[in-house]
Order: C-alpha cells, then sequence, then structure tokens
C-alpha cells in the first residue's frame, strides 16, 4: 500500500517534470545566453562601449563576417576589428563550453536582435563552420 | 527552530524599525536636509580646552597616496583637495563587470565633466601589465579626459592597500577568468576624505542613487566652505 502510493508520487513527479519541460523557454535560449557569456562586455543593447568594445547592435561586422561569427564565439579572437567603420583592438575570450546548438541560439537571437535583422542560422549549417574553426586563433 | 528564528528576525526588525523612527525623528527637526552616512570605523578623542573635556570623533579616511596618470601625471591627495570624488578599482583586460563599470562611469563623468569640484579615479589591479600606454590607449578610446577622470597604475601593494583602505575588495586569484577578483564598488568621497557612500558600478540603477548623493555631498560641502 505504501509502496504503491510512493510509486505514485514518483510517477506522479516524473509526469510532472517532463511537462514542465515542454513548457520551458526554449526559444529565450538565446537571449540567456547572450545575457550570461556576451552582456556585460557588448552591453544589453549590444552598443557595445565607445571605441573599446565593439557594438553587435546595427553591426556590418555580423554580415561580413556571417561563416567566422560561430568560431569566433567559440574561440574567442584577438588583433584589431573594424565595425562601422571604427577600429578595435582588445581580447575577446571565446567560450569553448557551448554546444553547437547553444552557438546555433546564440547567434540567431543577436542577428534577429538590437536593430539587425540577417538571415538566420540553421544548426547544420552552424556545425559545418564550427568543424573548420582554425585550431586557436590567437 | 523555525519559529524561533521568525520571532527572532521579527524582533530584529522592529528593534530596526524603532531605531529607524528614533533616527529619523531627529532627522526631521534639522532644517529638513538629508545628509550621507560616514562609513568605517570612527574612535573617539578627548582633549581639554579651556579646563573643558571635549569628544572628538575620528573618521576613517583614505591615507595620502600617490600615483600615475593616463598622462604620466603623478596623482596624489593634492589632486583631490577640496573636491569630492569617485573612485573604483578595475583593469583593462578585465572580461567580466568591468566594461559595465566604465559605461556606468562614464554616465558621471558626462554628466559632471564641467564641474570642478568633482574628479573621478580608476585604479587599475593590474598594474604590471597596465602601464601608463596601456591606459592612454584605453583613455583615448573612452574618450575621456585625464584632468577630470585619472586611470591609474603604480605599485602594486599599495594599490592593493589603497582599496583596502576604501573598503573594497580586490586581489590577485589565478583560478578565476581574467586573473583578478574585485568588486564593482563605486565608493563616494568627501573632501576630507571620508567614504560617503557605496554604490554597485554594474547597476544602472545604484549609479542613479550616486549621482544624488552626490548633489548632496557637494551641496553639503559647499555649506562647510562657507
Amino acid at each position: 500500500m505504501t509502496q504503491n502510493k510512493l510509486t505514485a508520487v514518483v510517477l506522479g513527479a516524473f509526469a510532472l517534470t517532463t511537462l514542465s519541460q515542454c513548457f520551458t523557454k526554449k526559444k529565450d535560449e538565446g537571449k540567456r545566453l547572450y545575457e550570461q557569456h556576451c552582456q556585460s562586455c557588448h552591453m544589453e543593447d549590444g552598443s557595445g562601449l565607445k571605441g573599446l568594445i565593439p557594438p553587435l547592435a546595427s553591426a556590418d561586422f555580423l554580415q561580413t563576417n556571417r561563416n567566422n561569427l560561430p568560431c569566433i564565439v567559440r574561440k574567442g579572437m584577438s588583433g584589431t576589428v573594424t565595425v562601422n567603420g571604427v577600429e578595435y583592438n582588445k581580447e575577446m575570450p571565446g567560450v569553448e563550453s557551448l554546444r553547437d546548438d547553444q552557438i546555433t541560439n546564440l547567434l540567431n537571437y543577436i542577428h534577429t536582435n538590437f536593430g539587425n535583422n540577417n538571415e538566420r542560422y540553421t544548426m547544420p549549417e552552424v556545425e559545418k563552420l564550427l568543424q573548420a574553426c582554425p585550431r586557436a586563433l590567437n | 527552530m523555525n519559529k524561533r528564528n521568525n520571532f527572532k528576525s521579527g524582533i530584529a526588525a522592529a528593534a530596526f524599525m524603532l531605531a529607524a523612527s528614533a533616527f529619523y525623528g531627529c532627522n526631521s527637526g534639522a532644517a529638513s536636509e538629508q545628509t550621507l552616512p560616514i562609513y568605517g570605523e570612527r574612535e573617539t578623542v578627548e582633549r581639554t580646552v579651556d579646563g573643558k573635556t571635549i569628544v572628538d570623533t575620528i573618521y576613517h579616511h583614505i591615507p595620502d597616496f600617490a600615483f600615475v596618470d593616463q598622462d604620466s601625471q603623478v596623482v596624489t591627495q593634492e589632486t583631490v583637495n577640496g573636491k569630492i570624488y569617485v573612485t573604483d578599482f578595475f583593469f583593462t583586460s578585465c572580461p567580466t563587470i568591468c566594461p559595465k563599470m566604465k559605461s556606468q562611469m562614464l554616465r558621471i563623468y558626462e554628466a559632471y565633466k564641467d564641474n570642478p569640484n568633482v574628479v573621478l579615479l580608476s585604479h587599475s589591479i593590474d598594474p604590471t601589465h597596465d602601464t601608463v600606454a596601456v591606459l592612454k590607449d584605453y583613455a583615448d578610446r573612452l574618450g575621456i579626459e585625464s584632468g577630470k577622470w585619472h586611470l591609474l597604475t603604480g605599485e602594486k601593494d599599495s594599490i592593493y592597500d589603497i582599496a583596502m583602505k576604501y573598503l573594497v575588495p580586490a586581489q590577485q586569484d589565478g583560478n578565476v577568468e581574467g586573473g583578478f577578483t574585485h568588486g564593482g564598488d563605486f565608493m563616494l568621497i568627501d573632501t576630507q576624505r571620508r567614504i560617503r557612500g557605496h554604490y554597485d558600478g554594474t547597476k544602472e540603477e545604484s549609479v542613479d542613487q550616486l549621482m544624488q548623493d552626490m548633489q548632496l555631498l557637494l551641496k553639503e560641502q559647499n555649506h562647510d566652505t562657507k
């Protein structure tokens, strides 16, 4: 009897957690990752910081370097870079821990927010680009 | 156990409210002007004047210092003499909270750049890397003038020592991203080099409060000199 009850409780809990999975805001993953990994430098509105940190908002770089972006997110970048006509030179750390699907979500969030209206990535596209990352960009 | 805790915190809250109302009661009588607290330890010293004992309160204050800014100018207590200032600790290669702190400090800079009674001091906690040249480049890219906002480098020990005097955490730590840990604190210092406010330099609301408090402090100091 008590065991039955226990089973029922366990099953109930399992059903609940499974169900709630369906309602998690998966589509907000890009936003969440942005806040976690990018926002402290690129700012809440993607504006960057003066001549120190390049903007993501309405940034031409996103379009001209579309194929490099997945690797830049994962491996980081250093050296000079020109964004919207301004030259920047500050190392950006990569986030090696992000999976391919997370990078896809993150990039799609950036590409469709902050005044950007660029074509979205598909996951196969990002996977392919990531396979071709140089070993180390530094 | 839980109940007891609740009870305890209830008492604490009641005590706090009582204290707060008592404090409020005192304050409202005095020209209804708000004043900022004075942070840090204080001690009282007795002295005798004309046979009467007078008790003086000595507040925690920032000791004399000497650092170098982005223009190779030596910045000391003389630089901030008669002025109020906002100070923080950062490093130029900081990958975490510094950019946000600097974007908030820029707001203060923009608001007070024409006020001769306000100075901003940002200390690098990575002075070996953050040389004058590195700080100069950083300042140029931020578009700031050194006369108002000094980015400071110097002896590492002196910088970490003075961080303690500002009651701000700062330490070297190989285990964290960037290699240093530090708080995102902005401290507001008065003309007597006493700490009058403590804010979160990564939060816009907190910096809004700081700018309001600066107005109060400027008014107070203006009053004092008259």
